[in-house]
C-alpha cells in the first residue's frame, strides 16, 4: 500500500516534516502545502533533508501556496514537482491512502 | 466642549518592539500582528517591528495569493511609513537559514545579527510577540 503525505507545517517552525520523512516508507509521496512548501525551496537550511528524501521519494509542492509566499517553480529543488490543485487532487487518487501531518 | 481624552495628547510615549516570527498566509498571527501595529502608531507610539524565524517571509517580495483566495496584505508593510512606523529591524540569521538576503525583501529594513537583536529587544518597555 503506498501512502500520500501531506505535510502543511514550515520546516523551520515545527520538526513535522522531519517525522514525515522519517515515517514515509520508499516508494512513498510527500507533498508539501500551506506553510509546508518552505522545505521545497533550494538555498535553505533545510534543503539537503529534502534532496536526500528525493533518492526513494517523491515529492511535490502545491504552486498556488508558493506563490502566495512569494515563491515560484524556479526556486523549487530540483526533482520536486510543482503541482496545482487538480494535481492535488490526482495524487490523491494515485495512492491509496493520505496520512496528513498537522 | 472636548472631551478629557482629547486634550491629554499622547501621554507617556512608550518604545514598542513587535516581534514577528510567524509565515504570513499559514496562520493568522502575521495578519493581525499588521492591525495591532496600526492601532499602536495611531496613539503615537515610538514603535518598531522586529522579523525573525519564519517572521521574515512576512516581507518576502512578489507574494501572489490569487491562486488561494486570500488577501495579499504584504503591499501594507510598505505603507507603514505612511503611520510613522520606520523602525523595521530583521535578523540575518534567519535570513540566511532560509536562503534569503536583504535584497529579497519589499520593504527598507535594517539587517541585524541575532546578538543584536536580543540587545534591541532589551531596550524596549512593552513587547508583544506574534
Amino acid at each position: 500500500m503506498s501512502m500520500l503525505h501531506t505535510v502543511n507545517k514550515s520546516p523551520f517552525e515545527r520538526n513535522t516534516l522531519n517525522s514525515c520523512l522519517g515515517h514515509a516508507l520508499p516508494g512513498s509521496a510527500i507533498l508539501l502545502i500551506e506553510d509546508g512548501v518552505f522545505g521545497a525551496v533550494e538555498g535553505t537550511a533545510q534543503a539537503d533533508t529534502l534532496r536526500a528524501a528525493l533518492a526513494d521519494r517523491a515529492v511535490y509542492v502545491l504552486g498556488p501556496d508558493l506563490l502566495a509566499r512569494g515563491m515560484t517553480a524556479e526556486h523549487v529543488i530540483e526533482g520536486i514537482a510543482v503541482v496545482d490543485y487538480n494535481g492535488f487532487v490526482e495524487l490523491t487518487t494515485q495512492y491509496d491512502k493520505v496520512q496528513s501531518w498537522l | 466642549m472636548s472631551e478629557p481624552w482629547e486634550e491629554e495628547g499622547p501621554g507617556t510615549i512608550k518604545k514598542f518592539l513587535y516581534v514577528n516570527r510567524k509565515a504570513p498566509y499559514g496562520t493568522i498571527y502575521a495578519l493581525e500582528s499588521l492591525e495591532v501595529v496600526l492601532i499602536a502608531a495611531a496613539f503615537e507610539q515610538d514603535v518598531s517591528m522586529a522579523f525573525l524565524d519564519d517572521g521574515v517571509y512576512q516581507i518576502k517580495k512578489g507574494q501572489d495569493t490569487k491562486g488561494i483566495g486570500m488577501k495579499n496584505f504584504s503591499p501594507t508593510y510598505r505603507a507603514l511609513e505612511g503611520y510613522d512606523v520606520e523602525k523595521l529591524y530583521v535578523e540575518a540569521e534567519s535570513l540566511a537559514e532560509r536562503g534569503l538576503t536583504e535584497d529579497d525583501l519589499l520593504v527598507p529594513v535594517e539587517v541585524m545579527s541575532r546578538a543584536a537583536l536580543a540587545e534591541l529587544m532589551d531596550q524596549q518597555d512593552v513587547i508583544l510577540s506574534f
